[in-house]
C-alpha cells in the first residue's frame, strides 16, 4: 500500500495561498475534496491518484467543515503517526489525530502530507492558531466516525477516501 | 419512512417485528406525520441495535429520532450484563453526557427591558467562552483533572463554582460514581486542560428564555416555574475530553469485536461485553466523561449566574434541573415482574423518571423528573415531566430535542447567517455568535418542528408537557 517510507517528503513546507477553488471534483483535477450530506453531521471525501493523496484531500475537506482553508496560513507544522489493521481504520486514526492536535493546540490546518507504509501512516499538517475574527470558524469537530467509512479505487486508478465527522 | 415496513400499535407507537438476527422488536414512538418524515436509516439502525447481544425488551427510538452512527440519535437500548449484554461507545456518542440544564430566576419578562436585554446579551457573550479555539478560565494540572473527573459538579462547587444547593437538582447528585480516571488517556486529558467551563460550538448554546405557557400547574408549582418568568438554559457536554474518550474506545471496540466473537450487523455498532476488560475500562472512562460534562455545565452556570446578577443585582438564579442525553447508566428496571440491573444506553434521549422515584429530590417526587428539551434559535424549548407510564414505555426515557430535518450542508444553501440574525432580532431574539456560517448551519428551519416532537412525546406517555419556553437571547459558539 502506498509509497516507500522516505520521510524526507514530510520536510517540504507547502506552497501557500494558491487561491484555487478546490471544492467539487472535476475531470481535469483528479486530486480534490468535497463534502457530502449526513443528517446530523457532515460527510468528508477526498480523491487522488494515490491513497496518500486521497487521505490528504480528506483532511482538507475536514478542515473546510470548520472554515475556508484558503484563510488558514500554513505556518506551523505538526507531525502525527498512527497505525491500523486496515486502510479504513487508518483514515479514521489519521483524522482523529488531526482533530486532537487541533483541539489541544487551538489550531486549524490547511495543508497536509501523508506517507503510508503497510499499516503505518506518517503525516504532517501545516496550519495556524485559530483566530475567531479572521477564520470565523463555523463548528468544531468532535470525531471522525465509522459512518459511511469507505476507501476505494475506481477503474481509472483514482483513490477515494470518505467518512462522516461528528460535529 | 415506508410505513408498510412497520406495524402500528397505537396513535404514537410503531413496531418493527423481530426478524433475521434481531433478538427483540424495534419500537418507534412518533405520530404518523413524524413517521413519514423520519429517514429510513432510523428503521435500519433501530433494527441493527435490536440484534446486539443481551438486549432486553426492545430497541427504542424516540419521536425526534434521526440517522446517527450505529445507534440512531434518539435511540434507547438496555442490556443485561448477565446475558452477554454489551456496552457501546457509539451508543453513548462522541459527546459523552451532552445535556441541558435550566436555571430559574426571580425576574419576569416585564423586567427584561430592551436596554437590560442588550446589556445582558453583551455580558453573557463576554463571560461565556464559546466557539472553536476558546478556552476557559480554569487551567487544570494532572491531579486537578483527576479530581474533576471523580467529582463532577461536586468538584466545581467545592472550588467555588456554584452553590451547594445546585447539586440536589443534578442527576446523580452532580457526581457520577464508578469512575476510573486512570482509563482516560493523556490525549483526552490534554484536550481538557483549558476547556472546563466552555460552551463549544455547533448545536450547543446558552439561552435566556421566558416561560410562555404553562400546561401543568401542579408540576410547574413543584418546579418553581411561573408564567412570564425569566429562565436560562445551557446545552453542552464533556468537550474535548469526552470526544477523545468516544473516539478512542469506538476505535478499540471496532478492532476488538471479532476477539469477543461479536457478529455485528454494522461496524459502527462497535461494542464490547459489559463483563469484559474493555467494557469495564470504557464504563470507567465514560463515567469520568459524565463528571467532566457535569463540571463543565456547573462552571458555566456560575458564569451565567454572575453575568445575570451583574445586570439584575441580587437576582435569584436557582438550578431547576440538569439532564444528560448521551449516556450509558446502570439502572434497576422491572422485567417480567423481576427487578433487573441493566445498562441503559440513551443516545440523544433523556432519562424521564416518573413520580415517586426515590432518585428524585423530595420536592419533585410527587410530579416526576423535570425533562428539559432544547429547541433551536427562534423556536420553543420545553419543560416536561416523567410520567407513571415512563418506566413501562421505554425504561423511563423521552426525547431530547427537535432533531435535525436537514443536513448542515443543505442549511447553508438555504439560509445566510446575517439574514437569520437580523430576522431573529426583529422577533426580539438577540443572537451572539462569532460565526455567521455557524448560525446558518443551525437555522431553526433545519430542525424538525419541536412542537410536533413534544406532542408525540406527550401523547405516547413518555413525558408530559409542563411549560413552554421562548428565547430572548441566544449565545452560541
Amino acid at each position: 500500500m502506498g509509497k516507500t517510507a522516505d520521510h524526507s517528503d514530510l520536510q517540504t513546507r507547502p506552497e501557500t495561498g494558491s487561491g484555487e477553488n478546490r471544492v467539487n471534483p472535476t475531470g481535469s483535477r483528479p486530486q480534490t475534496w468535497e463534502l457530502f450530506s449526513h443528517m446530523a453531521d457532515i460527510g468528508i471525501r477526498g480523491t487522488g491518484p494515490t491513497l496518500e493523496d486521497a487521505f490528504e484531500e480528506t483532511a482538507l475537506a475536514m478542515c473546510a467543515v470548520i472554515t475556508d482553508p484558503a484563510l488558514v496560513r500554513p505556518d506551523l507544522p505538526v507531525e502525527v503517526h498512527c497505525s491500523a489493521p486496515d486502510s479504513g481504520l487508518l483514515l479514521v486514526d489519521w483524522l482523529n489525530s488531526l482533530i486532537a492536535a487541533m483541539s489541544e493546540r487551538r489550531m486549524i490546518f490547511s495543508h497536509f502530507k501523508v506517507i503510508i507504509t503497510d499499516d503505518k501512516l506518517h503525516g504532517k499538517a501545516w496550519g495556524e492558531i485559530v483566530s475567531p475574527q479572521r477564520h470565523r470558524p463555523a463548528v468544531e469537530i468532535k470525531g471522525a466516525t465509522l459512518t459511511e467509512l469507505r476507501i476505494s479505487r475506481d477503474a481509472d486508478g483514482l483513490w477515494m477516501a470518505q467518512c462522516v465527522v461528528d460535529v | 419512512m415506508d410505513l408498510h415496513r412497520v406495524t402500528r400499535q397505537s396513535e404514537t407507537e410503531w413496531h418493527i417485528p423481530a426478524t433475521g438476527k434481531m433478538r427483540v422488536p424495534g419500537v418507534i414512538f412518533a405520530t404518523e406525520e413524524l413517521m413519514r418524515e423520519m429517514d429510513e436509516k432510523v428503521f435500519e439502525q433501530t433494527s441493527n441495535v435490536a440484534a446486539l447481544p443481551g438486549i432486553v425488551k426492545a430497541s427504542f427510538a424516540m419521536p425526534d429520532a434521526h440517522w446517527g452512527y450505529g445507534f440512531p440519535i434518539g435511540g434507547v437500548a438496555a442490556f443485561d450484563p448477565d446475558d452477554g449484554g454489551i456496552v457501546s461507545a457509539g451508543g453513548v456518542g462522541y459527546d459523552i453526557s451532552c445535556g441541558v440544564r435550566t436555571l430559574i430566576t426571580d425576574q419576569r419578562l416585564d423586567d427584561m427591558t430592551p436596554p437590560r436585554k442588550n446589556e445582558l446579551a453583551n455580558e453573557l457573550s463576554r463571560v461565556i467562552p464559546a466557539g472553536v479555539g476558546s478556552t476557559g478560565r480554569l487551567h487544570l494540572d494532572e491531579d486537578e483533572l483527576t479530581d474533576m473527573l471523580q467529582g463532577g459538579a461536586q468538584w466545581a462547587v467545592s472550588h467555588g463554582y456554584g452553590e451547594p444547593g445546585d447539586l440536589h437538582h443534578i442527576e446523580e447528585g452532580g457526581r457520577m460514581p464508578g469512575t476510573q480516571p486512570e482509563h482516560v488517556s493523556q490525549q483526552a486529558r490534554k484536550r481538557m486542560q483549558n476547556e472546563v467551563g466552555t460552551l463549544g460550538s455547533g448545536n450547543h448554546y446558552l439561552e435566556v428564555q421566558y416561560v410562555a405557557e404553562i400546561f401543568d400547574q401542579a408540576a410547574a408549582a413543584a418546579f418553581g416555574i411561573l408564567s412570564r418568568q425569566i429562565v436560562i438554559s445551557i446545552h453542552c457536554g464533556s468537550r474535548g475530553l469526552g470526544h477523545q474518550i468516544g473516539s478512542e474506545f469506538l476505535r478499540e471496540m471496532a478492532e476488538s469485536a471479532s476477539a469477543y466473537h461479536l457478529d455485528l450487523p454494522d461496524r459502527e455498532l462497535a461494542c464490547a461485553p459489559i463483563r469484559s476488560p474493555l467494557g469495564e475500562r470504557y464504563l470507567g472512562a465514560m463515567r469520568a466523561g459524565i463528571n467532566c460534562a457535569l463540571a463543565n455545565r456547573q462552571v458555566l452556570t456560575h458564569l451565567a449566574r454572575q453575568a445575570f446578577q451583574t445586570v439584575f443585582a441580587a437576582a435569584s438564579v436557582q438550578l431547576l434541573y440538569d439532564v444528560s442525553h448521551n449516556t450509558c447508566k446502570e439502572e434497576c428496571h422491572q422485567i417480567d415482574r423481576t427487578e433487573s440491573t441493566l445498562f441503559v444506553h440513551r443516545k440523544g434521549a433523556t432519562r424521564a423518571l416518573g413520580p415517586g422515584s426515590p432518585q428524585l429530590p423530595p420536592e419533585y417526587r410527587p410530579v416526576g423528573q423535570p425533562v428539559l428539551i432544547g429547541g433551536t434559535m427562534g423556536t420553543a424549548s420545553y419543560i416536561l415531566a416523567g410520567t407513571e407510564q415512563s418506566e413501562a414505555r421505554a425504561f423511563s426515557s423521552a426525547c431530547h430535542g427537535a432533531g435535525r430535518a436537514m443536513s448542515r450542508h443543505a442549511a447553508t444553501r438555504l439560509w445566510k447567517g446575517r439574514q437569520l440574525v437580523d430576522e431573529l432580532a426583529k422577533q426580539g431574539i438577540l443572537v451572539k455568535c462569532p460565526s455567521l456560517r455557524g448560525v446558518a448551519e443551525e437555522a431553526p428551519g433545519a430542525y424538525k418542528d419541536v412542537e410536533a416532537v413534544i406532542e408525540a412525546t406527550d401523547q405516547a406517555g413518555l413525558a408530559r408537557k409542563v411549560a413552554k419556553l421562548l428565547p430572548l437571547i441566544v449565545v452560541k459558539g
